[in-house]
């Protein structure tokens, strides 16, 4: 008797368990579609939870406070959006990105937030009809691959690599140590700046996703007596690298680019990361257009952190297109294709790649101040 | 291939994969302990590592801890922390065995349904900690569990120092505690198994179960025992890592765990001393191996090792079993 009483317990604890983890995954999807002759469903994926979710955060959050803004202002125009977290991983994109294809009632898409799931399920979208808007996916080839239905509201990283080889050379870097984690971004940015810096760049290694102990790299990096460490990665692995660095007394420069913009780098440094330099293709809070930031502020209680701002501008691409009465993907596409409007992060119209215009981009340098992320200065882009 | 840095500091590469080493001895001998005596991979095993490092991050942040505290209060914290870790991860392995595997054994179920409830409790903790943790704790303490799935820094306890250089090679205070305390809590469990009463009983259930209950040994509270040990001993590397590296997640087990699991194998699985020199072995090849290519090399070159080493050694580098032939 006990026994079977306590397999049952354990069973029902465990199924409970289950059931409220798998809930949490979708917590906040709306479900329903659009009724009337307005409005519509689109998509959001990206890694709203994970190793580097703080990154994507503000992104949904702008986009998500879009949305709200347009149904508050068109009650007959009302636009649902439904989220689909991939842990940033294209193995978990993949079959959201069919699901979303596969369901008519989702007319466009906001993502990837990365560049490998961008890449992954770019063709799909692309079989489907349906547009790609991306407020994050930086990797300097996603638009070069002949896609024709994908979009990104921020500059791509060949303009952030020749930034920061700017700002390196400009603070007089003799001795550069590039460090990436092999990803579809990390080690795209950090090929792109071994272009620009040249002889400069005297030691590189790689590391590997989740890897947590840097010896060998550490070692490495003394033996070049580098003045200046970059990290072409993510939050997860550069939060014990700068630490171990530190710790094991390298005293270089730390830079990393915008896939550190996230309030678990310094967090998951617990100091390590102080005067640490990361560099963003997205503006500081202050700066974005309208009242975006004081909105932002108002709805989620903190200032919007990384591409806050491109989030909002991708939703709003959508929302005007379903106000301008674009009811299929098609039209939709069209709509994305021959934007051209201001928006709260920069000016948005697309080239023939989906790329924004260029000398449009803005790329910031933040540093690391205990465990906040403070604007530094607008870079040179070169 | 760099051979001019491998072996221009040979013995700096050395101490570093030692120190590395440690760490993955001390989970392995967890694996060990439980196929020495239920020939049985317990793959929930690095989730008991897991929560051993978030029982540290708890007291440490229940208690406030800063960086560099005096050494008299790191003393103290370090203390805590190993109860702390050492009560979680023990209590979570009993957990795992009473919820997992106890009715399956009753059952006579077969050894594959065993690893199917590990693998399936082991995502299960995971997903706890890393979803559920922050919904219940995020509101109360926001800075620890704040973020779903993503890393919590850890304070320093002890600043990184070098001790002494002997012939280029730096080693620092923390990679000695951290061998140190290793190898010590090593030797006691070593002793435990081999010298006391209960360690005769659980060498007697590892060499035959039925002869060992016909003379009056209790195999359940045998099963109980290695469980526990195991992981206390998780605890104890929960501890380290926390003071070597300082910072935890709720996947931070998964890629530990094949480590140390492989390290059990290398050193021959269900032996307590083959999981020291397997642990230590594997640190030393994987360090070598990132310094002689680029880090994201030395997950390969380590298991090339280990498929060269069990090719020679198919029973791994000091063989197995647990009772029959004592180490």
């Amino acid at each position: 008797m006990r026994r079977s009483y306590v397999r049952a317990l354990g069973t029902a604890a465990l199924a409970a368990t289950l059931v409220v983890a798998a809930g949490c995954q979708d917590s906040g999807g709306e479900g329903g579609t659009a009724s009337g002759d307005c409005g519509g469903k689109i998509a959001i994926f990206g890694a709203f939870t994970g190793d580097n979710a703080g990154l994507v955060i503000p992104s949904l959050n702008g986009a998500k406070l879009a949305v709200k803004q347009h149904n508050e202002k068109n009650p007959d125009c009302k636009v649902t959006m439904q989220e689909f977290d991939t842990q940033g991983d294209p193995a978990v994109a993949t079959p959201f990105a069919n699901q979303i294809a596969g369901d008519n009632s989702f007319l466009g898409v906001i993502g990837g937030h990365f560049s490998g799931e961008s890449d992954a399920t770019m063709p799909i979208y692309q079989a489907a009809g349906l547009a790609m808007v991306a407020p994050s996916a930086t990797r300097t080839d996603l638009t070069q691959k002949g896609n024709t239905s994908f979009f990104r509201v921020v500059g791509h990283d060949g303009t952030q690599a020749g930034a920061v080889a700017t700002y390196m050379k400009a603070q007089n870097a003799q001795k550069v140590f590039a460090i990436d984690d092999g990803s579809a971004y990390g080690a795209g940015i950090t090929a792109e700046l071994g272009k620009n810096l040249g002889g400069t760049l005297v030691g590189s290694d790689k590391i590997q996703e989740r890897q947590s102990q840097f010896d060998a790299t550490i070692s490495k990096i003394k033996a070049a007596q580098a003045d200046f460490v970059f990290y072409g990665g993510y939050t997860r692995e550069a939060a014990p690298l700068v630490r171990q660095m530190r710790a094991a007394g390298v005293q270089a420069k730390f830079v990393g680019p915008d896939g550190l913009y996230d309030p678990a780098f310094p967090q998951g440094a617990s100091g390590g990361a102080e005067g640490a330099i990361i560099t963003c293709p997205c503006l500081p809070a202050d700066k974005a257009g309208g009242t975006f930031s004081a909105d932002y502020q108002k709805e989620y209680g903190q200032a919007p952190g990384s591409y806050g701002a491109e989030g909002f501008d991708a939703a709003q691409i959508y929302l005007d297109a379903f106000k301008d009465g674009k009811k299929s993907r098609a039209d939709i596409l069209a709509y994305v294709k021959s934007y051209d409007k201001q928006g709260v992060s920069k000016y948005i119209k697309f080239d023939d790649k989906g790329d924004v215009d260029p000398t449009k981009v803005v790329i910031w340098a933040y540093q690391i101040k205990g465990t906040a992320i403070e604007p530094l200065q607008e870079l040179k882009l070169s | 291939m760099n051979f001019d840095e491998l072996f221009g500091h040979l013995g700096q590469h050395t101490v570093d994969g030692l120190s590395k080493g440690a760490i993955y001895a001390l989970i392995a001998l967890g694996y060990t302990l439980v196929y020495g005596v239920l020939r049985l991979i317990n793959f929930a095993h690095s989730e008991v590592f897991m929560v051993g490092t978030f029982a540290v991050l708890g007291v440490w942040t229940a208690f406030g801890v800063q960086n560099n505290p005096p050494i008299g209060q790191a003393v103290l914290f370090l203390v805590l922390g190993l109860v702390a870790a050492a009560v979680a991860s023990g209590g979570t392995a009993l957990a795992i065995e009473r919820i997992a595997y106890r009715p399956l054994r009753r059952k006579n179920a077969p050894p594959l349904i065993f690893l199917i409830t590990a693998i399936g409790l082991s995502l299960v903790l995971v997903e706890v900690f890393g979803l559920l943790l922050p919904d219940i704790a995020g509101g109360a303490l926001p800075t620890m569990f704040g973020r779903a799935r993503q890393i919590v820094g850890m304070p320093t306890i002890i600043q990184q120092e070098t001790l002494f250089t002997i012939g280029g090679t730096a080693i620092t205070n923390i990679q000695l505690i951290v061998f140190i305390s290793a190898v010590v809590m090593m030797a006691a469990l070593d002793w435990f198994i081999n010298r006391t009463r209960y360690g005769r009983g659980v060498r007697a259930v590892a060499q035959n179960p039925e002869t060992a209950a016909l003379m009056g040994v209790n195999q359940e509270r045998v099963i109980m025992l290695i469980f526990v040990l195991g992981g206390i001993m998780a605890g104890a590397a929960a501890l380290l890592w926390s003071m070597r590296f300082g910072f935890t997640q709720n996947s931070i087990g998964f890629v530990l765990g094949l480590k140390a699991f492989t390290a059990a194998v290398l050193g021959g699985i269900g032996n307590l001393r083959g999981a020291l020199v397997g642990g230590l072995f594997l640190g030393i090849v994987e360090v070598y191996g990132a310094t002689l290519f680029a880090s994201n090399w030395e997950d390969v070159i380590a298991f090339v090792v280990l498929i060269v080493v069990l090719m020679f050694r198919p029973t791994g580098l000091l063989g197995e079993s647990l009772g029959r032939a004592r180490a």
